[in-house]
């Protein structure tokens, strides 16, 4: 909302400066977002009137004029302006004027005749973005006064960032009348004027939706001048505003909208045809607008119609076929009071939001119209003649929303404020706030607020505007009172942060990518799931949710690898959303990507780029931090994204499915354009938070004994299973680790050679070598027997 | 003999000095002390003395070993050092060349700024909680005392899967969700992912906050402007002035919004606070009687206040990151630089 000083010290004559009276308005809710100068500087401009109009000798398109500015001998003043005449009343810009952007006035020859200032257009005061030509000033302005002085211009506007419950301060009446709550000076309000009535016809009006039109007020005005000029002060307030001038008919509507808050419309009354209706538009009925967009209307729209059409959507736009225009002579204005719910959301259905919808949906007071009409009658018959009709009023009165009386206790007050306010005080804030006040005890009140401000309903609303007045800076702060209660803390689940950092050390950095996504990429990744659509997405590459958090982490590696990034290790937790049987799961997961080298380059290391091993170490670091490694088992498995021998899924004891690791497939790896070789993780957090609470074991003190043995077996045999059988033999063994696993010269094609430790241990005494011998032969003679694996020669 | 043994001793000592190796010191030791050394030659000899000058021969056999002895130890501990020091040179590394290993990686700022808020609110005993992100209208909007065309649902650029279900377009949904499980006293955060369906310089159409609430009795403005006070100073390690503005939303009754002086020009005034001096970090108020009516939480026996902050606001102001769209472009050279 824009409003303007010089308008608002119609209402109030208060004498803040500029800089506090914003602060005020922001600390009182009212957030200023912007303050700027009416006009931009120039001075030496004053208001002349033309004498005399000659043709240029030489130049066809220039005019010799003579320009009295006042006291001293009329300027000759050359312009180039089509609308310049004799009698008209222009601003001149004397000899010496310093015009916007610092043009300076001279004295010159144009064309060899004498030029000794210019007349200006309201562009070249920096008054509006483009001009046709000179500006007009009214016949009464007074000739040689400064044009800074006559229209006002040092003037500040005010740009206010209202809330939407602040309805009430949708007018520059409004925000004057809430200055007044601070500042100490009287407020005084539009008068109600009263209109003459000097003509009889009256436009009949019959409402069918009382509920949704508690008020219907109207009136008709005859015999108009369409193409009046609109005064040069109310131009100057509209442009203040924002608005541009348009005519008397639009500005005087906008004008009071401005000034009051009220919406008006008039139709061209010789376009209506017989009664008007308010009432819902038929199923798909159709109507173009003003803006000449074509609209179809569904029933729960309110219009208002005549008898053959609809001709406006209520409180949102006028319709084209009814408009006003130069040739209009008579008029029906309309000011009504439409419900709150008849207009909210219905603008944005369309895709409209004007001034009169973003009040009505905000509420407008429903006390308004009455004023609000003898105020826009009486401008527009000033301003462009006309006869006035009596006044047409369909109000329903148990349609129009009532101000209840809320209770207020003085105890809620200092119980949600902290403070102790006195009665009195308590109540000097409701008298300067306009509220009625019944007094039903020494603390408590019964209090109705004025209609304009109908968004008081309970008693913290009025809680709140005590605050306001007594300023929220000057509340106390106090430090919450904190009963200390030691709570349970779960050591069985590892916090989510903890499982971060461990990624975070193991070099990985934290991604955080969009959780909806291109539907291309996910048909891609999980063919098998199905999408879950947004109604109404940002663009198609973010349409779809993603059913795994790899899309995000995939176009995360691809652009870096763009910007030469050699090697990129992400990890991402979020939701996955996913379809089971039609219902949706969002399953909190944990991704990890990564593509590169192993390790970051350094001297005295071989480079190697990263492998499955690298990624999986990622995994297991998190098991082991959680002490549940040997819990967990990657069993080899297929998945539409991962290259078919190098992937995984990972299960817990229970054969409970976790998550995927592997290599991205290389189809997808060229379709995606990584075009190298990416590994990826995706588990279900919950599952990865399960710790192990540690159950203590007597330490042994005899010392243990380790055997390494090299093993040739069959190439795919999966070397778990020779460890897992190895772990389940009873008796001595302890741990085993895999110090190295050859294919090659040496161990026959097909076969592979697996060096293990063996670390034996017996809890009671010292091992004695012929018992490990012992032991670790039938170990060999059963995996012998039962994997069809040999120690090496 | 006394002579002789002179002499031995100092034909050892010469042998010592030639000596520059500890296996040649060895040689030398085994030579005079060993079983048949030339010490336990002389010291033989005495069984053939008579016994009155056996003392004295004794005597002087011992002193001239003890001193070899001095010698061969003095001899030994000089080519140890000597040993040591070449060992220490030859050892020598240069200390300039990088270490090896892994490097370290990092969390995503936003988490960074989560940890910390959720640190300084722990500490006066506030739980997390979370939420799902893809809602329904009752949690999201109605039992926030946002009905269906309310005017604040147009600044909630809703994101719809359908009529009812739609992405949340704030965390206090979660407010909701804990007050339908858990009775009050209640002191909660809850930090997470939301979205609103707007895409520009200044917005990105998914972004985090953190809402904060309490529930208990007697709870009022005066704990909710300290508590936000206290964390505003706390999350910028700076006494920084802080000013509640009255402001609106459906949820809260009193409403506030909460400005701190700009970090970036101290209140002087600059383009990050659009000249004012101030930048808004907050939402906050009272929570709304309609709320607890929806939760069936009487609000004249209990009251609570309500919060919520952009995590990527607060993370650009304490970082002076000076554009919102680098959070959500994974791009490493951004990412690096948060460790």
């Amino acid at each position: 909302m824009l409003v303007n000083e010089a308008w608002l010290k119609e209402f109030i004559n208060y004498s803040l400066p500029t800089n506090e009276l914003t602060e005020k308005l922001t600390m009182a809710g009212l957030e200023v977002d912007s303050i700027s100068p009416a006009a931009a500087d120039f001075s030496g401009v004053v208001i002349g009137e033309v004498i005399s109009v000659e043709a240029h000798p030489n130049a066809d398109k220039l005019r010799l004029c003579k320009v009295t500015v006042g006291e001293t001998d009329p300027l000759d003043i050359v312009c180039g302006a089509a609308n310049v005449r004799t009698g008209l009343k222009i601003p001149v810009a004397t000899v010496g004027a310093v015009l916007p952007g610092d043009f300076k006035i001279k004295a010159s020859k144009l064309r060899g005749e004498p030029s000794n200032g210019m007349l200006c257009s309201e562009q070249e005061l920096g008054l509006a973005e483009s001009a046709d030509g000179l500006m007009e000033l009214m016949s009464d302005a007074p000739i040689g006064v400064d044009i800074r002085d006559y229209l006002k211009l040092d003037d500040t506007i005010i740009e206010v960032d209202l809330t939407p419950n602040r309805a009430d301060c949708l007018s520059v009446e409004g925000i004057a009348r809430e200055i007044a709550c601070f500042a100490d000076e009287p407020f005084k309000s539009i008068c109600d004027p009263s209109i003459e009535e000097t003509s009889q016809t009256k436009q009949s009006v019959s409402v069918e939706a009382p509920e949704d039109c508690p008020r219907y007020l109207g009136r008709v005005i005859e015999g108009l001048n369409a193409t009046a000029a609109t005064p040069v002060w109310m131009q100057e307030k509209l442009r203040r505003c924002g608005q541009r001038s348009l005519g008397p008919l639009v500005d005087v509507t906008n004008y009071v909208l401005l000034e009051l808050g009220q919406p008006l419309h008039a139709f061209d009354l010789n376009k209506i045809d017989g009664e008007l209706v308010v009432r819902h538009a038929n199923n798909k009925e159709k109507l173009t607008l003003l803006n000449d967009q074509d609209v179809q209307l569904g029933d729960d729209i309110l219009v208002i119609a005549d008898q053959k059409q609809a001709l406006a959507m209520a409180g949102i736009m006028g319709g084209a076929s009814s408009s006003v225009g130069d040739a209009t002579t008579d008029i029906f204005l309309e000011c009504a009071f439409f419900s709150q719910l008849a207009i909210a959301g219905k603008s944005r259905r369309y895709g409209l939001h004007t001034d009169a919808s973003h009040r009505f949906e905000r509420g407008v007071d429903p006390q308004l119209p009455y004023r609000a009409l003898n105020r826009a009658t009486e401008l527009l018959v000033s301003i462009a003649g006309g006869k006035a009709g009596p006044l047409t009023d369909v109000s329903s009165d148990a349609s129009i929303p009532k101000q209840n009386a809320i209770t207020l206790r003085l105890s809620q007050v200092q119980r949600l404020l902290g403070i102790n306010l006195e009665a009195d005080v308590v109540e000097s804030y409701l008298v300067k706030l306009g509220m009625n006040i019944d007094k039903i005890s020494a603390q408590k009140w019964q209090v109705t607020a004025p209609s304009y401000r109908f968004d008081m309903a309970i008693e913290a609303d009025l809680i709140e505007e005590i605050a306001r007045l007594y300023g929220y800076d000057k509340l106390p702060e106090s430090s919450l009172n904190v009963p200390a209660k030691l709570e349970l803390v779960e050591e069985c689940v590892q916090p989510l942060d903890r499982i971060k950092d461990v990624l975070v050390d193991l070099g990985y950095r934290e991604a955080i990518t969009y959780s909806f996504t291109d539907e291309k990429i996910l048909a891609e990744l999980t063919p098998n799931e199905d999408d879950y659509r947004l109604k109404n997405p940002i663009s198609s590459e973010l349409s779809v949710m993603r059913t795994t958090l790899w899309a995000g982490l995939l176009k995360a590696v691809e652009s870096n690898l763009k910007h030469n990034e050699e090697t990129v290790k992400f990890f991402e937790t979020g939701l996955k959303f996913t379809l089971e049987n039609g219902a949706l799961k969002q399953n909190q997961m944990l991704s990890i990507v990564a593509t590169g080298s192993a390790l970051p380059e350094q001297w005295g290391e071989q480079s190697r780029k990263m492998d499955f091993y690298d990624i999986k170490h990622a995994v297991e670091a998190i098991l082991e931090l959680n002490g549940v490694l040997n819990n967990f088992t990657f069993k080899p498995a297929k998945h539409s994204a991962l290259h078919p021998g190098q992937a995984a899924e990972l299960v817990n004891e229970k054969d409970e499915h976790v998550g995927y690791i592997g290599l991205l497939h290389p189809v997808l790896e060229k379709s995606l354009d990584i075009n190298q070789a990416v590994y990826m993780v995706e588990l279900k957090q919950a599952m990865l938070q399960l710790k192990a609470i540690p159950n203590f074991e007597q330490i042994t003190k005899y010392p243990s004994a380790r055997r390494d043995i090299a093993l040739v077996m069959d190439k795919n045999l999966h070397v778990n299973e020779i460890i897992d059988y190895i772990n389940s033999q009873k008796g001595l063994i302890n741990n085993v680790v895999v110090f190295d696993v050859y294919e090659g010269k040496g161990v026959e094609t097909g076969r592979k050679s697996v060096a293990l430790g063996l670390i034996l241990q017996d809890k009671s005494k010292t091992l004695v070598e012929s018992e490990v011998e012992l032991y670790i032969t039938t170990i060999l003679e059963n995996i012998n027997n039962k994997f069809n694996a040999q120690l090496r020669e | 003999m006394e002579n002789s043994l002179d002499n031995v001793v100092q034909q050892a000592s010469d042998a010592l000095a030639k000596a520059d190796s500890l296996a040649d010191v060895e040689k030398i030791r085994v030579e005079y002390l060993g079983k048949k050394g030339v010490f336990t030659c002389q010291m033989k000899t005495l069984a053939s003395l008579p016994a009155e000058e056996k003392p004295k021969a004794g005597a002087v056999i011992h002193q001239a070993k003890q001193a070899f002895e001095a010698s061969l130890n003095n001899r030994k501990s000089t080519l140890e050092s000597e040993q040591l020091n070449q060992r220490l040179r030859e050892e020598t590394i240069d200390v300039t060349l990088p270490g090896r290993g892994d490097s370290i990686g990092s969390v995503h700022p936003v988490t960074r700024t989560m940890r910390r808020i959720e640190t300084i609110f722990s500490r006066i005993g506030f739980d997390v909680a979370t939420g799902p992100e893809v809602e329904d209208d009752f949690h999201n909007f109605e039992a926030l005392n946002i009905p269906a065309h309310h005017p604040a649902r147009a600044m909630h650029d809703t994101f719809y899967f359908d009529e009812h279900t739609l992405l949340r377009t704030h965390t206090s949904p979660v407010q909701i969700r804990v007050m339908e499980n858990q009775e009050p006293p209640i002191k909660v955060i809850a930090p997470g992912r939301v979205y609103r369906c707007d895409s520009d310089i200044t917005h990105t159409p998914m972004f985090h906050q953190v809402e904060g609430f309490v529930v208990d009795k007697n709870v009022n403005f005066a704990d909710l402007k300290g508590v936000l006070s206290e964390f505003l100073k706390a999350f910028f390690e700076k006494d920084v002035n802080v000013r509640f503005r009255p402001s609106y939303f459906p949820f809260t009754e009193p409403s506030a919004e909460v400005d701190i002086e700009c970090v970036m020009c101290n209140g002087d005034g600059c383009r990050v606070c659009s000249h004012t001096g101030w930048l808004e970090v907050l939402g906050c108020g009272m929570i709304h009687p309609e709320v607890f009516r929806h939760i069936n939480i009487d609000s004249d026996e209990y009251s609570g206040f309500a919060f919520g902050m952009g995590v990527e606001r607060l993370t650009m102001l304490r970082y002076k990151i000076n554009d919102l769209r680098l959070f959500f472009e994974n791009d490493l050279k951004f990412l690096r630089q948060f460790n």
